[in-house]
């Protein structure tokens, strides 16, 4: 026992692992919190994990895959595309066809290497497609990777046999070819299956950031015509990261596959492109791990909002709206603006402003969610025999009261927000200032 | 075997439509010459540049970089021949840093293509030659921030260092001293002239203090045409020359 003690204490008083420990534990620390997170939500009682917790946390890290994966394109090489779920898609299509043939026993597969299916896949269409699309860039590459996404979809109603029309291909996959003697059968097990596989793709999207061609992708996106004066063929590098990008979407896909069971032609649905974009910008472009909080957010908003509010596709509307004129760096870069003030010792500085601002742009962020809520009953709610609740208070829409109180704190919360933000935008640019003539200094 | 020219232009023409800039220019650069292009505002100064550097093509006539034709290549295929050139208007990598930039321009050149292999921080010859490469442009202090946050004067200097990076033995500079003071212009000079060290120089510039100062022989350009091309001393005493670009005498 002391031995133990005594071996634990000289790794711990090792520097070059003490060094390690110091810089790495905030990931441990949430690889750990990452493992822990189902069995927080477990019904001791029943003995059972809450199927829905499960299969949002699946959900979640597949969409930190595909966010990313949209992200080495849109935030690394500046392609903005509006066709991504294509490599997603595609790559579910084909998992779910292997998924069946190893369940026919046609051949064998472990299905811990599944995702690999997925992802040889989304490069081979990303290769292909990727050749044709990245001929241009900017608002060309847009309009491609759109007509390319319609085309997709087009092809997975009209060809029945590998897309399985309306309905999909569906599959089982309880395959008994584990590697590690797994049924894949509780959601919890898929869950750990997908958080493998998403820490080693973001661990690896990661490391593409800091090699040669991930680099060259951000010097096309600064200026792709020096780029070429350096002896880079910017066609290529587009295509290159183009192509890896559609192998981590592929992977994301066979977990998409592997999750749900079925793959319809939503997965290849300009919807779920549309996702991709939404989860990225909110969550951040300019950062790497911008993407991740998108996708943990608005799979969380999706998920959870549509269970408390039939109009929560409004407030996500209006979120991506707010964030994109006013918050252009997404969650991930208000996070960053705040890091130089809090180096320099002066975050404090910054309490007070946002004292005054922040309780009155709730209270107009509350009203809003009133007239919102007001409307939605009135023009589709109270069509179904439902009664408005607030906080277990029956709210009689009828009665102009609800109306005129939610529009007065919409307009009270906004006209204190809007006068307090001159007094707020004063003092941050005092403290950028401050900054600045102290980095110079 | 005799060694060919850096440059050739045989007979180059380019039309903009209907638009003729550049109306039969031929020229032969030596290897090591430092040659300036001078010439009015729309003499095709820069057209010339843009076509030799493979970003526009001519409308008829050949140019050769040390004897292999180059005028139906791209850019960079032109620049791993061993040509490369820098921007009137500066053109950076504006949201990297300037450590970065400097290191994108060595990447291709060291053989490093579009590698997914290797890490970036682990490469430390690489790294050590953009360091050093930062000190011979007086950037170190300013290694991490990104380049677009530069003041204008070191983000020509930074310019100068992108183009020369990769070891292009022909470099092109545009108007390398365009909107500086006297004594930045000084600075980018005596950097001009230590980074471009036996290779071959050739730049367009406005400042005829900094082309009498710097170039071995000058060609004056004037409506797509070449009037003169001779050592700095006799192109400044061509009473054509002063009648048609300098206005009068140069004192």
């Amino acid at each position: 026992m002391t031995t133990v003690v005594r071996w634990a204490g000289n790794i711990a008083g090792d520097p070059g692992i003490r060094s390690a420990a110091r810089r790495y534990w905030p990931y441990v620390a949430l690889l750990a919190f990452t493992i822990v997170l189902p069995w927080l939500f477990y019904d001791w009682s029943k003995a059972r994990h809450a199927g829905f917790v499960v299969s949002l946390l699946s959900q979640m890290g597949l969409m930190i895959i595909f966010a990313l994966s949209f992200n080495m394109q849109m935030g690394e090489a500046g392609l903005l595309s509006f066709g991504h779920a294509v490599y997603l898609g595609l790559g579910g299509y084909v998992t779910i066809h292997v998924i069946n043939a190893v369940r026919l026993g046609q051949f064998w597969l472990p299905m811990e290497l599944m995702p690999l299916v997925g992802g040889l896949s989304g490069l081979m269409f990303s290769i292909v497609f990727g050749y044709m699309v990245t001929k241009r860039h900017g608002t060309a590459y847009a309009m491609i990777t759109l007509g390319l996404g319609e085309l997709v979809t087009a092809a997975a109603v009209m060809f029945n046999g590998f897309f399985g029309g309306e309905g999909g291909i569906t599959a089982n996959r309880i395959l008994k070819t584990s590697l590690l003697g797994l049924s894949y059968g509780p959601g919890i097990q898929v869950y750990y299956l997908i958080l493998a596989w998403t820490v080693i793709c973001v661990l690896a999207m990661l490391l593409l950031t800091q090699v040669p061609l991930g680099r060259m992708a951000n010097a096309c996106r600064d200026n792709f015509e020096r780029a070429q004066f350096v002896g880079y063929d910017p066609r290529m590098v587009r295509f290159y990261q183009c192509a890896l990008s559609g192998f981590f979407a592929g992977i994301a896909g066979a977990l998409y596959a592997i999750d749900y069971e079925i793959v319809t032609f939503d997965a290849v649905s300009a919807i779920l492109s549309g996702n991709a974009l939404l989860m990225t910008f909110i969550g951040g472009v300019g950062v790497f791990w911008g993407p991740i909080v998108g996708a943990v957010l608005i799979t969380l908003l999706q998920s959870w909002m549509s269970l408390i509010s039939n109009a929560w596709l409004i407030y996500v509307a209006v979120l991506f709206i707010v964030m994109v004129i006013y918050a252009p760096g997404g969650v991930a870069g208000l996070f960053m603006a705040h890091v130089p003030i809090w180096r320099a010792g002066r975050l404090s500085a910054l309490a007070v402003p946002y004292l005054r601002i922040l309780p009155p742009a709730l209270i107009g962020v509350a009203g809003f969610a009133g007239l919102v809520e007001l409307t939605y009953f009135v023009t589709i709610g109270s069509g179904q025999g439902k009664t408005l609740n607030v906080f277990h208070l029956a709210i009689n829409t009828s009665s102009p009261a609800p109306w005129l109180l939610a529009s007065g704190l919409l307009a009270l919360g906004t006209t204190i927000a809007l006068s307090q933000r001159r007094a707020f935008t004063t003092v941050w640019d005092e403290l950028a200032e401050h900054i600045r003539t102290k980095e110079r200094g | 075997m005799q060694t060919p020219p850096a440059v050739v232009l045989h007979d180059v023409h380019k039309s903009f439509g209907l638009t003729k800039i550049i109306q039969g220019v031929s020229l032969a650069i030596p290897c090591g010459q430092r040659h300036a292009i001078i010439g009015p505002n729309g003499a095709g100064k820069t057209t010339l540049f843009n076509m030799i550097s493979g970003l526009v093509p001519p409308s008829s006539g050949a140019i050769e970089l040390n004897g292999r034709p180059i005028h139906n290549r791209a850019p960079h295929e032109i620049n791993r021949m061993g040509l490369s050139r820098s921007f009137q208007t500066t053109s950076l990598f504006h949201r990297l840093s300037v450590f970065e930039n400097v290191r994108c321009a060595l990447l291709w050149s060291r053989g490093y293509r579009h590698s997914i292999w290797h890490p970036l921080w682990r490469q430390h010859e690489l790294n050590g030659t953009a360091e050093r490469l930062l000190d011979r442009l007086h950037l170190r202090g300013r290694r991490d921030i990104a380049a677009g946050l530069l003041s204008y004067a070191e983000q020509r200097a930074l310019e100068i260092g992108i183009t020369i990076a990769g070891g292009a033995d022909v470099i092109l500079l545009d108007e390398p001293t365009a909107g500086m003071n006297r004594n930045e212009a000084d600075h980018a000079v005596a950097l001009i002239r230590q980074v471009t060290e036996g290779k071959t120089l050739i730049m367009v510039e406005h400042d005829m203090n900094v082309v009498f100062d710097l170039a071995d022989m000058v060609t004056v350009l004037v409506y797509g045409r070449i009037i003169a091309s001779d050592v700095p001393g006799k192109v400044r005493a061509d009473p054509q020359v002063q009648e048609a670009y300098l206005g009068s005498p140069v004192a």
